[in-house]
């Protein structure tokens, strides 16, 4: 399953610098230049890498911290106390376990969220790539609207009406907006356009298989490197969705971790201000790492969707 | 109270009413606008036999354990506790839970500068209607008077914040600084020291909303005057140029400390002396014991310092519960909130979590007053904050849409500090804004 | 198709349309709701907080911008060359900031800020300086840049990585046979194959700029006076609703940027592809 690559296409596609799409013919890993592996080189792209990495080390780093600790020390090193296992026991354990709630939401809102999202954007975009009807160009300048328009601005409205509705405070008021990928919808729109031929579709209804079959027998195998790309990118959206959640939920118990954790540090003001930065960094730490870890399982498919590609040649 | 009055708040509701109504268009307004309320103590007393079930939107640390010994001592009553976030935030909440026209808890905690701007969309319910207007002489004459609106009564107090002057002993000593009694030996102290260390300042102040117009409350500025609709916001007045003259001096000087308030850097230094003192509410100390624990032993606290001698002071923070209009069940909701903040069983949790009270029992109780804090290097601290809610400045009174005036202080008054510039040309700023949107929203806004 | 259309049209077109209407009254505390016609509209245009902080965004639009899809081009192209050792780790460490939600990279961002406790206290330190100061009214905009460009330099890294990957390998073999060198392969090659993706990069990024709010109203604790209420058109409408209760202005800055938006990321797609098979 290559998933980068392929997806990739799509931009190209969507620009439409090139005519007709070749069978991709896949380069060597060195080009045919074939250039020695520089040093220098290496080194330069290095700063790139520290750039990249310094608020993370920093953050597992002060992620050992005591609270004390936490200004006293220098940022990029460890302090005299080590209590990173307990910093995370203190995490899991504030307020009855609070964050391993929010943990529990969050990966609801992605599962449903981000699955819907792909499953619905994978259906409309196919549609909208195979199927001709008018209107088509309307739809299309529509999605991208709607794109443009701010969604902070949009939160009233969409608040007032979720609230008649009786949703504000609920799981679907998170859930029912993440479903929608206009992004998600573009990509296996372009995607699709490319990646499954018309004449295959055509051959297939000829042979009597209706359009659902088709669908799910010939066209969903040809866009899924694409749908797998909208899932990495709607699965990263929803655990990331700060402010939605933040206008429709007034109970903690539903809130995401994004909110939860400002919602901790927030905690430092007024007049019971009750301080837990390190509970904020050390709980931002473990937000990010099921995340981390997904996208360093992700690479292995991307490194072997490349090579496999060198190999076909 | 005149006939004119009140006819002027029954047209009051009757357009707030109407303005819900007309924004939500198609949809139904969850409840009238108005209170319905019409009972008594013995109501109360009726309603918590009877029991049913409460939410309570609270950021307060003792909020729990309060519902823990209600729910003990009233075993039909269920209590919902939700932290909807701190200050602002849950005010937005509740706002947005007001204009949907549902979704707001039965009891919310408020501050007293946010109540006038609940109370006036007719959001929160007059509690006299329960005869709770009996238990004023129970509260400090200040806070009483920040939970009555427009002559209902809108809320309950909890706590209460007169003002004091929190100081570092130990940098005193270290550079040979007296403690000041007037805002002129203030800024004596802070040339002295910031010319002693220039990493060291005699207090962090960015800007913060609040501060000010507590500053302006005790030099004795009224700039805000409310009646009905009718507005006036004078930031030019005379007490308001007292607090100028001083703060100008620090402001202009460069003698305050950039760090912006309660953020991790702030916290730290208060902890390592380079913030040498805090002029606050008497709820503080609480909040150094949790979250400056290094600096145990070195601070100390003494009356606010005066311009003329005079002891006065003012109240900064501090604020209680109120019962809202979407409450289904007021009667009861008004039974937990008395219970809340008159029950001795309540107060007791509250004052263990380092809260500073507005009941005058405690506040005149010997066991509070001379209460040795360990903290404060053993200094009754409560005599002098106690005192201190004694002589707090009588009259005023905060804008109908003062949680909006102080969202906008940073982009006016605050650039006064980010420049090092005259406060008045940021006040007058600030006003300016305050006057349009006053206008904008409707109301009379004169200067 | 349907389920699409219908969600969308609940969560997308209803809350436009919404908008549209808010726009058109006016609300008031006192005084109740009216039908003005466009004068919110005349006000806004008027408005000097509105264009200030659209200037701001423009301006971080016409910086940012073309620097963060510059280093990930760079960065593209050199992963993309065969001269680096360990190419797939660079990518992969490049990407990852992509995946830090932005509240925890904002907070993150701005403990390390700090200029009296956190890393650029302790630069300052070690320089003997005061140079850093991330929260002054010169910086603070360079310093909100830093933070949008470490979070999605990697992801338009990737994007352009990808569509490099699928350069048929004949083009390489010609450009090799006419002894082309690298920097012609790159131009000759390489960068006319990427116009698809740069355009593409482009739109979202200019959408994400204009609606330029998380990174801003997080750090704005820590520099209250310098990031103002209306510092981005965005935070001007979150807070003429949520802290004004002007719902009425809010809508308008909201259908006003989006129009704005979506007719410049329309030009940009126009001007970007010649072709359209769309």
């Amino acid at each position: 399953m290559s998933t980068m690559t392929e997806v990739m296409t799509t931009a190209d596609a969507a620009g439409g610098s090139r005519g007709s799409r070749r069978r991709p013919t896949r380069r060597p890993l060195a080009s045919p230049l074939r250039p020695r592996k520089s040093v220098a080189f290496t080194l330069l792209m290095g700063i790139f890498v520290i750039y990249s990495l310094v608020p993370l080390v920093w953050l597992v780093i002060n992620s050992t911290k005591t609270q004390a600790g936490l200004f006293s020390s220098f940022g990029l090193w460890f302090d005299d106390d080590f209590v990173f296992f307990q910093n995370i026991w203190e995490t899991l354990t504030y307020k009855d376990g609070i964050f391993l709630r929010w943990f529990g939401n969050t990966l609801l809102y992605v599962v449903l969220g981000a699955g819907g999202a792909t499953l619905l954007a994978t259906l409309a975009g196919y549609g909208l790539a195979k199927f001709r009807f008018t209107g088509r160009r309307a739809v299309f300048a529509v999605v991208l609207g709607a794109i443009a328009v701010p969604g902070t601005a949009l939160a009233v409205p969409t608040f007032l009406m979720f609230s008649q509705l009786g949703l504000t405070n609920t799981p679907w008021a998170i859930i029912i907006p993440s479903l929608i990928s206009p992004f998600g919808l573009y990509l296996i729109w372009v995607y699709a356009v490319d990646s499954v031929p018309t004449e295959l579709l055509e051959a297939a209804r000829m042979d009597g298989a209706g359009e659902f079959r088709t669908f799910f027998t010939i066209s969903i195998r040809l866009l899924s490197p694409g749908i797998v790309t909208v899932l990495l990118f709607t699965v990263v959206a929803t655990w990331n969705n700060y402010f939605l959640p933040l206008i429709m939920l007034s109970d903690p118990t539903w809130y995401p971790l994004t909110v939860g954790l400002n919602q901790w540090s927030a905690q430092a003001t007024g007049v019971s201000a009750q301080p837990i930065y390190n509970l904020v960094i050390t709980g931002s730490l473990l937000t990010i790492v099921p995340i981390v870890v997904a996208f360093l399982g992700l690479q292995r498919f991307w490194q072997s969707g490349l090579s496999a590609g060198s190999v076909k040649q | 109270m005149s006939n004119a009055r009140s006819a002027v708040r029954r047209t009051l509701s009757v357009v707030a009413a109407a303005a819900l109504i007309g924004t939500l268009a198609a949809c139904s307004s969850g409840d009238d606008g108005g209170s319905a309320g019409s009972g008594s103590a013995s109501d109360l007393d009726a309603a918590l036999e009877k029991g049913g079930e409460l939410t309570y939107w609270s950021w307060t640390p003792s909020a729990e354990a309060q519902v823990a010994a209600f729910e003990e001592a009233y075993p039909n009553v269920d209590v919902e506790l939700v932290n909807a976030g701190t200050n602002t935030e849950e005010y937005t909440k509740l706002q947005n839970a007001i204009k949907a026209g549902s979704g707001a808890p039965d009891v919310v905690q408020i501050e007293y500068y946010a109540i006038p701007q609940f109370a006036l969309s007719e959001s929160l319910v007059d509690l006299s209607a329960y005869g709770l207007g009996d238990l004023e002489d129970q509260f400090s004459a200040s806070t009483w008077g920040a939970v009555n609106v427009d002559g209902k009564l809108v809320g309950l107090p909890q706590d209460s914040g007169p003002m004091a002057l929190f100081y570092n002993a130990s940098v005193f000593d270290q550079y040979g600084i007296a403690v000041p009694t007037t805002w002129d030996e203030y800024v004596q102290a802070a040339k002295d020291l910031n010319a002693a260390d220039p990493t060291k300042f005699i207090t962090a102040d960015t800007g913060d909303a609040g501060f000010t117009t507590s500053m302006i409350w005790q030099a004795g500025g009224r700039p805000f005057g409310i009646d009905g609709t009718d507005i006036t916001v004078d930031l030019a007045d005379e007490g308001t140029q007292k607090w100028t003259g001083v703060w100008n001096e620090l402001v202009e000087g460069k003698l305050l400390s950039t760090t912006p308030g309660w953020t991790d850097e702030w916290y730290q230094g208060l902890g390592d002396g380079s913030i040498a003192t805090l002029v606050t509410g008497a709820w503080m100390p609480g909040v150094l014991e949790s979250s400056v624990p290094d600096a145990a032993g070195d601070w100390r606290v003494a009356p606010m310092p005066t311009y003329d001698g005079t002891p006065v002071t003012a109240e900064n923070g501090g604020g209680g519960q109120s019962v809202t209009t979407q409450s289904e069940n007021p009667a009861l909701a008004a039974a937990f909130l008395r219970w809340l903040n008159s029950d001795p069983a309540s107060i007791e949790v509250f004052l263990a979590s380092g809260g500073f009270p507005a009941t005058t029992a405690d506040l005149e109780n010997p066991d509070f007053v001379n209460l040795e804090s360990e903290y404060f290097g053993g200094q009754k601290i409560n005599e002098v904050l106690t005192q201190a809610s004694k002589d707090v400045s009588t009259g005023w009174s905060y804008l109908p849409y003062q949680v909006y005036a102080n969202s906008i202080f940073g982009d006016t008054v605050g650039q006064s500090y980010a420049n090092n510039a005259d406060l008045n040309d940021g006040l007058a700023a600030w006003q300016d804004q305050l006057v349009q949107y006053g206008n904008d929203q409707g109301f009379t806004v004169g200067e | 198709m349907a389920p699409f259309l219908v969600v969308f049209l609940l969560v997308f077109i209803a809350p436009v349309a919404y908008s549209i209407y808010l726009s058109l009254f006016r609300e008031q505390m006192v005084g109740g709701n009216a039908f003005v016609g466009f004068e919110n509209y005349v006000a806004l245009f008027v408005d000097p907080q509105f264009w200030e902080g659209l200037g701001r965004v423009t301006l971080f639009l016409l910086v940012q911008v073309p620097v963060m899809l510059g280093l990930a081009l760079v960065a593209a192209l050199a992963i993309d060359s065969a001269r680096l050792h360990a190419s797939g780790f660079f990518r992969i460490v490049i990407f990852l900031p992509y995946a830090v939600p932005a509240v925890v990279a904002v907070l993150m961002w701005g403990f390390i800020y700090g200029d009296n406790f956190g890393l650029a206290a302790n630069i300052n330190d070690w320089l003997g300086s005061t140079v850093l100061t991330p929260f002054a009214r010169e910086w603070i905009l360079v310093s909100i840049g830093n933070i949008v460009t470490w979070e999605f330099v990697g992801y338009n890294m990737l994007i352009f990585y990808s569509a490099l990957r699928v350069i048929p390998t004949d083009l390489y073999e010609a450009a090799e046979l006419d002894g082309a060198g690298p920097m012609r392969v790159i131009t000759g090659i390489k960068l006319p194959a990427l116009r698809g993706a740069i355009v593409i990069a482009t739109i979202f990024s200019i959408i994400g700029s204009f609606q330029l709010f998380n990174e801003p109203n997080i750090l704005r604790t820590l520099a209250p006076n310098i990031i103002t209420t209306y510092f981005t058109p965005n935070m001007y409408a979150y807070n003429l609703s949520f802290a004004g209760q002007q719902y009425n202005a809010s809508a308008t800055v909201a259908i006003v940027m989006g129009v704005l938006t979506a007719v410049i990321a329309y030009v940009v797609q126009l001007r970007g592809s010649r072709k359209e098979e769309l």
